[in-house]
């Protein structure tokens, strides 16, 4: 298939028409036509994405009663603030584990579904897969029920063994681990799914081959399963990384950001400055200072991803 | 084809008639001859409470030939804060919306001053208390009319039994149903006492220390107590004082005294542990023991609303008023002052009231006696003295009297009860003033 028409005649043409036959060469060709069927999503993207993030960095721009440009001031002030700080370092911190914890898991128990027999695998992968699709507000509010201060349904169960009561969500540390749980339980399964896809694509020949030259398990995932995973493995922890450090459901509906501010993240923390204090511009500027700090992350994935692709 | 021609006379005839229609059109009253109109209600949680406020708008718009459309937006998950920001933002929206606390103040230059339709409705109604002035009124000018739905008073609410067991406090003879309160003896030392004798016996006072609204309520209202100001209304910092220290000493007593994990409490915890029969005493508006009268009818029976412990300053109780606030880009702005000048009739009030069970309260010092109050049980009285009838407490909210911009965030931050936490915990004194006004430093900011 050829990208553009070619025309039938070389006799000159009026210049209308010789406009008419541009227009319908250019519809011809694979490209215009593929640029207007992505041109709903482009502007969709482009009302609902590029818009609010170009709107947010514009209202980042201004002081608290959004009547003056105030440049980097929002920043400025923001890097005074201890409570700034603390909610960066929890971030990262709840960012950090929560997506190595999910890798961890998903790894394992794809592991596991790959070596079910093919015939009951579809079933396990099924109820594997649940609590990725129950929409996180809702499941996290039946986590609530079972972190509740007071009538907590671990804290009852672990009485029976003497254990407890734990201040899942009032004492700082429990309160990190809860919301780190939560969102550990919910996002295993996106890793689990993707790294089983994954390992099915990985020749049988390359373990084979490996057994011959006498590899153990653990040689076998080392030298043929991890190096034939690592885009999968890399994209996946991007697009997590992304996703929890911009988590606002789970700790917002968990904890509150409580006790003692010990569990704001950048979301809930912007929407308790910026929403619920009424501060617009502050609230966008933490919502915006999460951009660096992922840009970074993504170059440096995306980097080694387009390597490792050149280089095969 | 026939052609029926026109002659001149007709066409003269057909032309005046047309030009009179036309002239007259506006002047004739269809059905939603006075234009369109569209309110945001907040979204009460007594079931079919919503009704009485439609009814009434429903009766004006048909009166005033308005085609009228009312929503309801809850509350749950600040759904309404989230609304009121992106209609400030897009300056279209809702005609009228219903303000809660402190947005009135936060969107000051969007809103409509109403002071031609407050006048006369104070004079029929009676005046407004401190707090509602504070939040309500801008260089002069009200922002809202102050709606009963919604506004509420969050004092204690004690079982009768325990507290007369326990604490050997009778909060029926100190807040007789019909009758003035004889509370002299209910002091912040009291209260401790009844905290610590509470707790010993197994059913702790229930009150919270997280970051929702209830939590810095009581805080709030405990802090004003104490004379305890962390913003003054100039605006000058004030953490470093006397009355700071000597609130958050009371606290720290009184912490010992409660559940564990209270830190972690939000709005539903506190409700909660009252109908589950868990302890003696919370702080919130009757809508537990209303929960009670359902679930739990031997809790509900034994509960007994009343009044605020008084301390060093006084005797202070929480407030949270709401304001039907009418958006500055409406397009229909007498329409909207006339619908808010019926909804605070003094019968579209009672009747409001009496749909919310004695929830809702008025903020017009002549309607706080209303008969919802005295009927509602069992135990008969049981909410009588939560509108306050004889006026012995100062109607407060928490972070007042700082500028309201500023009291907004120490209240939405939840300073006080973090202060009041951080220091029970083992911060030293000093540490956690130090903490508080930076914290207020930053919240200083224009």
């Amino acid at each position: 298939m050829v990208d553009a028409a070619i025309g039938e005649t070389s006799v000159p043409r009026p210049r209308k028409a010789a406009g008419r036959s541009g227009l319908r060469k250019a519809l011809k060709r694979k490209s215009t036509s593929a640029f207007l069927m992505t041109l709903p999503l482009i502007l969709l993207i482009a009302l609902l994405v590029i818009y609010p993030a170009f709107y947010s960095v514009h209202l980042a721009t201004l002081n608290k009663s959004m009547q003056r440009f105030v440049g980097f001031g929002n920043f400025e002030f923001l890097f005074k603030r201890d409570t700034f700080w603390l909610v960066v370092k929890q971030s990262c911190i709840f960012a950090i584990s929560a997506v190595l914890f999910k890798a961890l898991i998903g790894f394992i128990v794809a592991h596991f579904v790959h070596n079910i027999p093919a015939k009951g695998q579809r079933k396990w992968r099924g109820m594997l897969l649940v609590p990725w699709v129950i929409p996180p507000a809702m499941s996290t509010l039946a986590w609530l029920w079972l972190f509740d201060p007071s009538y907590s349904a671990f804290n009852y169960t672990l009485s029976f063994f003497g254990i407890g009561p734990i201040p899942w969500t009032g004492d700082a540390a429990w309160a990190r681990f809860s919301v780190i749980l939560v969102n550990v339980w919910y996002g295993a399964p996106f890793f689990m799914i993707m790294y089983l896809a994954a390992l099915k694509s990985v020749p049988d020949q390359l373990y084979e081959a490996a057994a011959i030259d006498g590899a153990n398990w653990w040689q076998r995932i080392w030298y043929v399963t991890l190096p034939m995973m690592r885009n999968i493995i890399a994209i996946t922890t991007l697009f997590s990384l992304i996703v929890t450090f911009a988590n606002f459901d789970i700790v917002r509906i968990l904890t509150a950001g409580g006790p003692l501010d010990k569990t704001h993240i950048f979301a809930t923390w912007a929407f308790r400055v910026g929403i619920e204090g009424s501060d617009i511009p502050l609230g966008a500027s933490v919502s915006l200072f999460m951009v660096p700090i992922l840009a970074v992350a993504a170059i440096f994935i995306l980097r080694d991803v387009n390597k490792r692709g050149n280089e095969s | 084809m026939s052609r029926r021609k026109l002659n001149r006379r007709q066409f003269v005839a057909a032309t005046a008639a047309t030009s009179a229609v036309m002239i007259a059109a506006p002047y004739v009253r269809g059905a939603y001859a006075a234009g369109k109109l569209s309110i945001g209600f907040w979204d009460h949680w007594v079931p079919d409470a919503n009704k009485a406020s439609t009814e009434l708008c429903k009766e004006w718009a048909d009166k005033e030939k308005v085609d009228l459309q009312v929503d309801y937006i809850t509350s749950q998950g600040n759904k309404n804060l989230v609304t009121i920001a992106a209609e400030a933002q897009a300056k279209s929206g809702h005609d009228i919306f219903q303000m809660p606390t402190w947005w009135c103040h936060s969107n000051s230059d969007l809103l409509e001053p109403v002071n031609d339709i407050m006048e006369p409705i104070i004079q029929e109604n009676g005046t407004v208390n401190d707090t509602v002035k504070y939040l309500g009124v801008l260089d002069g000018k009200w922002m809202g009319v102050p709606a009963c739905v919604g506004s509420q008073i969050k004092g204690p609410c004690s079982r009768i039994d325990l507290m007369k067991k326990h604490a050997g406090i009778d909060v029926q003879e100190l807040y007789p149903a019909g009758a003035a309160p004889k509370a002299e003896s209910w002091t912040t030392d009291a209260f401790l006492k009844a905290a610590e004798a509470c707790h010993k016996a197994g059913v702790p006072f229930g009150i919270g220390l997280g970051e929702t609204s209830d939590s810095v309520d009581t805080a709030g209202a405990f802090f004003r107590a104490f004379g305890a100001e962390l913003v003054d209304a100039k605006g000058n910092l004030t953490v470093k004082t006397d009355a700071v220290r000597q609130v958050l000493e009371f606290y720290k007593k009184l912490i010992a005294f409660l559940p564990p994990d209270v830190g972690a409490w939000d709005d539903a915890s506190n409700n909660k542990w009252l109908i589950a029969g868990k302890g003696a005493l919370i702080m919130n508006p009757p809508s537990a023991w209303a929960v009670a009268k359902r679930d739990a009818p031997q809790v509900a029976e034994q509960c007994w609303t009343h009044g605020f412990p008084t301390g060093p300053k006084g005797r202070f109780a929480p407030f949270l008023p709401f304001f039907w606030s009418i958006w500055s880009f409406s397009k229909n702005k007498p329409a909207a002052k006339s619908l808010l000048v019926h909804l605070s009739k003094p019968s579209s009030i009672e009747k409001m009231v009496d749909a919310s069970g004695g929830y809702d309260l008025p903020a017009f010092s002549k309607l706080n006696k209303l008969k919802v109050w005295a009927e509602q049980g069992p135990p008969k009285g049981t909410i009588f003295h939560y509108p306050d009838p004889y006026q012995q407490q100062v109607l407060s909210i928490a972070a007042s009297p700082a500028p309201p911009k500023v009291a907004q965030q120490i209240y939405f931050q939840a300073t006080q009860t973090k202060m009041a936490l951080r220091y029970a915990q083992g911060e030293s004194m000093e540490k956690t003033l130090a903490w508080a006004e930076g914290e207020c430093e930053g919240f200083l900011r224009s």
